[in-house]
């Protein structure tokens, strides 16, 4: 277990008897980067927040940099940065005071704080409005110099909870640019939480989807894609979609179908190849196919297949297929 | 490990001295318990800081102590010196000095913090709790003094004096700011408990029972019936009767000793208050 930069076993937490994260069993390698990818609402924060130390579990146990989250949190809270939701900074301060502040509060010297400070300097780029107050500061300059407050103390775990929300394309490319460059060069291990799928897909080395608080797959992105099959074909049809379904089943390369409303999804070996034979199977059954189209499997895929609905990569919310809406 | 340099578009092109790559020698920098007078300091200094630019919150705190000083005087004076041997000018400052001091604190910035989500980012070092607390009330002491040092001088300037001396003006100065220090308790009990600025600000209300129930017009000889029972239960008749005996009688060791005591008394109720409020907000409940 002492080997794990981060490890939890059954961990649980209740809000006034709702439970918000359900018995997650995780075990997060040193230096790795672990995403944890789930709509709003669906147990990250919470779990963050365990981890970090602001918040009991109330069940379960964890250890983070070889320390126990309750017994030992003083001794976690030395080891870990955390840069959570809506970089929380201090309005009143220059971005150099609030550096400043939080070296001090990790026990570093003026003169060390000073290094730091130096060496974090291209990571903000904020050049002179590092002595400016962080009122005036862009959403991205305040990201960047939250990023830069958790790592003032180099610390060997860092917890970044949705840390592009609200950034725009460039600004989240660049985020993941500095996240993959934290991890390269100083092998911090990174657990982040996050509802773009993209970002799962390009940064972490594994993935967790979690949904309504519980840890429902898990695995590098290949892995987890594998588990859907090598190729999609997607058809929206209008018709019976349950004797579609049935008919796409006797095609041999037809692997799995998953019905949601008037959406088949089919999972086959070689999708090319395939697609004449499930588009004559359609015919067969009288139902006019509205779009037939062939992807690859993307990890909305495994979190739909896992969960049943859909993550809607822009609104951060879930998108049900089955009309049911999501949680 | 790979260096991985990152230039800033800020940097002099071509200067590669300035060039800085995460993995430089100050990533052998590590965390360490920082110790707590230490962390008390830096968070009273970034409570200093905060006031410094804030100063519009403090302005009142100046203005209705000199305008109750004012109107009182203005006000009772005559009527009142027709007790004997009364300094009312004297008998005035003390109450002036309370209201400069009572209620003055960082408490609404703790609010604006824990909802901003700040006080978590704090939360998340390796900071004793209590010294989250203890440097915003250091910070709050400083400023309280400094508060009375104008009230102080108006009171010179119209002509009152401290029968207690240079020192007596010191020990007049601290016990306000103590008394100011204690009071605190109770608009910080109430920023942890609630983190609503709204509520912080009711806690001033507090202090109008304290400020009125007691001998802020009159000295309590004068005094009769309820008003005059519930002042002798309300602390801070004793607060003002030992910052009047520094101004109007010099040295009265049992005046000074009941003062402190009063203080002490409030005190062990605010920061107990305090206390439990902080641990309640810090429980990761």
């Amino acid at each position: 277990m002492e080997e794990y930069a981060i490890y939890t076993e059954g961990l649980a937490r209740d809000y006034d008897g709702v439970r918000a994260v359900d018995g997650i069993d995780l075990s997060v390698s040193e230096g790795e980067i672990y995403a944890f990818l789930g709509p709003n609402g669906a147990g990250k924060t919470t779990l963050v927040r365990m981890l970090t130390t602001l918040l009991m579990p109330t069940e379960g146990r964890a250890t983070v940099a070889g320390h126990d989250i309750v017994s030992e949190s003083r001794e976690v809270r030395l080891l870990i940065g955390a840069a959570l939701q809506d970089a929380s900074l201090d309005n009143k301060q220059t971005g150099r005071e609030l550096i400043k502040l939080q070296g001090r509060l990790y026990g570093l010297s003026g003169k060390q704080i000073d290094m730091r400070i130096k060496a974090l300097e291209p990571l903000m780029d904020i050049g002179p409005a590092i002595d400016r107050l962080i009122g005036g500061y862009s959403g991205g300059m305040k990201r960047r110099l939250d990023l830069a407050t958790a790592l003032v103390h180099n610390p060997k775990v860092l917890f970044l909870d949705e840390p592009t929300t609200g950034l725009d394309p460039v600004g989240r490319a660049r985020v993941w640019e500095e996240v993959k460059n934290i991890n390269k060069d100083l092998g911090v291990t990174i657990f982040l939480t996050t509802h773009y799928l993209e970002e799962a897909d390009s940064l972490a080395q594994r993935v967790g989807i979690i949904n309504l608080g519980k840890l429902v797959a898990e695995g590098t992105p290949v892995e987890l894609k594998r588990t859907i099959g090598t190729d999609i074909i997607v058809a929206t049809i209008e018709g019976d979609s349950e004797i579609a379904a049935r008919e796409l089943r006797t095609v041999s390369q037809v692997e799995q179908v998953d019905i949601y409303d008037d959406i088949l999804s089919i999972g086959v070996t070689n999708g090319v190849a395939a697609m004449s034979d499930v588009a004559l199977a359609l015919s067969r059954t009288g139902a006019r196919v509205k779009e037939l189209t062939l992807r690859t499997p993307t990890l909305d895929d495994v979190f739909l297949q896992a969960t049943g609905a859909r993550l809607d990569d822009e609104s951060s919310g879930v998108l049900s297929l089955d009309g049911q809406g999501g949680p | 490990m790979m260096n991985h340099p990152v230039c800033s578009p800020w940097m002099d092109k071509g200067d590669h001295r300035q060039m800085a790559t995460l993995a430089d020698p100050s990533t052998q920098i590590r965390a360490r318990k920082a110790g707590f007078v230490n962390e008390v300091a830096a968070v009273a200094r970034r409570a200093l800081r905060s006031t410094k630019r804030d100063t519009e919150s403090v302005i009142p705190a100046l203005i209705i102590p000199v305008f109750f000083f004012i109107v009182n005087v203005g006000a009772l004076q005559d009527l009142a010196e027709t007790l004997p041997d009364l300094d009312y000018k004297a008998f005035q400052l003390p109450v002036a000095i309370i209201f400069a001091v009572t209620g003055i604190s960082r408490a609404v910035t703790l609010v604006l913090d824990i909802q901003s989500g700040y006080f978590d980012r704090l939360s998340l070092t390796p900071v004793n709790r209590l010294a989250l607390l203890f440097g915003l009330m250091v910070a709050d002491f400083v400023l309280v003094v400094a508060l009375t040092l104008p009230v102080v001088a108006l009171g010179f300037i119209v002509g009152v004096r401290f029968e207690s001396g240079a020192v007596g003006i010191i020990v007049f100065i601290l016990i306000s700011g103590v008394w100011g220090l204690v009071y605190t308790g109770f608009p910080y009990a109430i920023a942890f408990k609630t983190g609503n600025p709204a509520a912080v600000n009711t806690s001033f209300l507090l202090f109008f029972p304290f400020a009125f129930l007691t001998t802020a017009f009159l000295p309590k000889d004068a005094m009769t019936g309820w008003l005059s029972a519930v002042a002798t239960y309300n602390p801070v008749t004793y607060l003002l009767e030992a910052l009047r005996s520094l101004l109007m009688v010099g040295w009265d060791p049992e005046a000074l000793l009941k003062g402190l005591a009063a203080v002490l008394g409030v005190g062990v109720v605010s920061m107990t208050l305090a206390l439990i409020a902080l641990r309640g907000r810090t429980l990761r409940r």
